[in-house]
């Protein structure tokens, strides 16, 4: 049998993007479309929130898709099948919620991909008409294209240099897509800040309710520390337990991007120190 | 009146020297001055020290032993009753408890009991003491206590030397709840936290880490699997000054800052991969107890000048004295009546001043000191650090996941006077009860808990 955060499979699945399942039965069995872990990679090592992309009750695993860019990232990143992290606790953060909508346009960004993906498969079972774009720097970073057109009705896919699907953002294809008078009940979004910023602002324009994950930075996760807190219509909120889903309309999207910033001198001093 | 002999004077490192570093401010006592002090004791008949005590510790008898020199003795006294001295004797405001209730309080010399306690545990360790563990006869009954905090401590450490088979769920990855994440090593190091875990395991208690009961677990999952559910989650959400600019960086509530530096170790950033900001002018709000820790922690953190800003005055603060004492002899600076309105940052979103509106004190509100009110006076201060230490609110998951368990109107769970909670097999205690206590308040209700569950299983 495995033992509790024994990593069952770290693939690659395009450059410094690893796709990775862990055996957590208990995480496997709680978890809910939009939730996150947190994990630690050793004794010493950070507590960083990642998206729960898949799990299986049964099997006991919960599946991570991650870009290797921190110190937590590439040190997990490293590890091999057989291998355990130090510590995963969830799943945290509420569900996201799930009802027919009637069409649900999915934006993802990056590993934002991934980390839509569950949400959009609770949609479509919930028999909503599904709208997928997905985008990418290039081609050879996008992912998530098949677990995505299996949950979509229409996919569409943008990358920035145009070698893939159509040349542009995420956020082009949206505007496009909402110009075309169709009828979008509710956007949802996930990816870098900046795309989920943008995406809440097109939205706006077209008075269409859009939902966005926030990445806020996490230390604790469950409520304690305040890390995670983001204005969201004038209060401040916790990412963690207030989140991590907000209406994208009523994000300070400004102070979140300005909070992202927060450690990055130490990030680099870090990497640099420690040779990752 | 007869001339009684003075207190010892607790050793303490000189704080040019302290301030360097995280390493203990207040020194254990040596056998000759515990044993000294020890003999100061009238061994009164009727001892009014232990009523101060919420864990009810035998303290005349402990004190006899230790002025007998039988250390060891001693030691099994104070595990009787309470389960980590080794921290009690650190961390507990034992002037508002034992020593308070001590008759030679009233001629200003209490016995140092909290010194002795700490020598006695810390003398025990030293000597590699093995513990006594009873051999209670199995009740093949199971109690789940959610949170490894002090209230939780004692819940265990109480049930499993009963014969339960006792499993501790705690989210976090390290042991010991406020001991760990809250309280700075300079006061409490985590090695002795550690030791202190160690004896529950030795009890046969067993943990489960990254379980956050309510996510991970539900109430009615464990209440099918456990006879009885202790709840001993705390107080650990923050309070938020809810004034513009409150999200500028480098504004911290104390429990990021704490959680930050204690639990994730940030001060030895980069071996940790936890970091932590902290700039030169920092300015903490707030004069209780937690206040005082994040000001001396950014201190030894290498800010230039700390201050605490405080809406009321000198006599009001709630902080211990002795930690008051400490953080002035630190180099902390004081500034009182002023409560923050307004926050600045700059471009960056990094935190610059603070806007001040200066307070007076009126008449007494419902805590009973003098209500501070504002004068419509304003005055900007510079900072780049801000750490938020105004306060705790319990932590909400539980409750908010737990269908049919009571809490009033401040997120408390509502207990009778056993600790019950109003959902069945269901008990509380600690600061998810009482709200912001103290550490042996906490320990106190896991004692009262432990009872109740006790006679309650024991019935079935």
């Amino acid at each position: 049998m495995y033992s509790k955060y024994q990593i069952l499979k770290n693939s690659e699945l395009a450059p410094k993007i690893k796709e990775m399942d862990v055996y957590v039965p208990f995480i496997a069995k709680a978890a809910k479309p939009g939730q996150f872990v947190i994990v630690m990679a050793d004794e010493k090592g950070e507590r960083i929130p990642l998206t729960l992309v898949d799990w299986d009750d049964e099997e006991g695993w919960i599946r991570l898709v991650f870009l290797e860019i921190g110190v937590t990232t590439i040190k997990i990143g490293k590890k091999k099948a057989g291998d355990r992290l130090f510590y995963v606790a969830g799943p945290l953060g509420n569900p996201s919620h799930i009802e027919n909508y009637g069409t649900v346009l999915m934006v993802g960004g990056g590993v934002g991909v991934p980390a839509l993906y569950p949400i959009a498969r609770a949609l479509k079972k919930a028999g909503n008409y599904i709208i997928s774009i997905i985008g990418a720097k290039s081609a050879n970073l996008l992912v998530y294209e098949n677990e995505m057109r299996k949950v979509s009705d229409e996919l569409y896919i943008t990358t920035d240099d145009g070698s893939k699907g159509f040349k542009g953002f995420t956020t082009d294809m949206l505007k496009k897509l909402l110009e075309e008078d169709r009828k979008i009940d509710v956007v949802w979004a996930i990816g870098p800040a900046i795309m989920m910023k943008v995406c809440s602002a097109v939205t706006r324009n077209y008075g269409v309710k859009t939902i966005v994950s926030l990445n806020s930075l996490m230390v604790c996760g469950m409520g304690m520390c305040g890390a995670c807190r983001i204005t969201v219509g004038g209060e401040t909120k916790f990412t963690c337990v207030d989140g991590p889903e907000f209406d994208g309309h009523l994000v300070d999207w400004n102070e979140l991007l300005l909070r992202l910033n927060m450690y990055r001198k130490e990030e680099e001093y870090a990497l640099k120190i420690k040779k990752l | 009146m007869a001339k009684v002999k003075p207190r010892v004077k607790i050793p303490k490192r000189p704080p040019e020297e302290r301030i360097k570093d995280f390493n203990e401010v207040a020194l254990t006592l040596s056998e000759e001055q515990a044993i000294s002090e020890a003999s100061r004791c009238l061994q009164c008949k009727n001892p009014t020290c232990v009523k101060g005590c919420p864990v009810g510790i035998e303290i005349p008898k402990f004190i006899k032993y230790v002025k007998e020199g039988e250390f060891e003795k001693a030691y099994r006294v104070l595990k009787e009753k309470c389960p980590i001295p080794a921290i009690t004797g650190r961390v507990c405001p034992q002037e508002k408890q034992c020593e308070k209730g001590c008759v030679l309080a009233k001629l200003g010399q209490p016995i140092a009991i909290g010194a002795l306690e700490r020598f006695v545990a810390d003398w025990a360790r030293e000597h590699g003491i093995e513990e006594e563990l009873p051999e209670a006869k199995p009740t093949g009954k199971k109690v789940a206590v959610v949170g490894s905090g002090p209230a939780s401590i004692v819940v265990a450490a109480d049930l499993a030397k009963l014969g339960y088979e006792v499993n501790v769920f705690e989210a976090l990855h390290i042991p010991g709840g406020v001991l760990v994440y809250g309280i700075p090593e300079y006061r409490l190091p985590k090695y002795i936290v550690r030791g202190e875990i160690d004896y529950l395991r030795k009890l046969g208690v067993s943990f489960d880490f990254g379980i956050l009961v309510g996510r991970t677990i539900a109430m009615s999952e464990l209440l099918e699997d456990y006879d009885a559910v202790f709840v001993g989650t705390g107080a650990g959400h923050p309070r938020l000054l809810r004034v513009p600019g409150e999200n500028y960086n480098y504004i911290y509530t104390a429990n990021e800052f704490l959680v930050r530096i204690n639990l994730m170790r940030a001060f030895m950033f980069p071996e940790y991969d936890t970091p932590v900001h902290v700039g030169e002018r920092v300015a903490v709000i707030g004069a209780g107890n937690t206040a005082m820790d994040a000001a001396r922690t950014a201190l030894r953190m290498g800010a230039k000048e700390v201050y605490i800003l405080y809406r009321r005055t000198e006599a009001e603060m709630p902080a211990r004295r002795e930690e008051i004492e400490n953080a002035k002899e630190e180099g902390i600076k004081f500034v009182f009546l002023v409560q923050p309105v307004e926050f600045f940052g700059d471009k960056n979103g990094n935190v610059t001043a603070v806007k001040l509106m200066k307070m007076k004190l009126g008449p007494p509100d419902q805590s009973g000191r003098p209500r501070p009110i504002p004068t419509g006076e304003t005055v900007t201060f510079e900072a780049d650090t801000i750490i938020n230490a105004i306060g705790f609110v319990p932590n909400p998951i539980v409750p908010r996941t737990t269908p049919g368990l009571k809490v009033d109107k401040r997120g408390r769970i509502i207990v009778d006077e056993e600790g019950r909670t109003s959902l069945g097999r269901v008990y509380a205690g600690g600061d998810i009860v009482i709200g912001e206590g103290t550490v042996i308040e906490a320990m106190g209700w896991g004692r009262i808990a432990s009872k109740a569950i006790h006679k309650d299983l024991s019935k079935l």
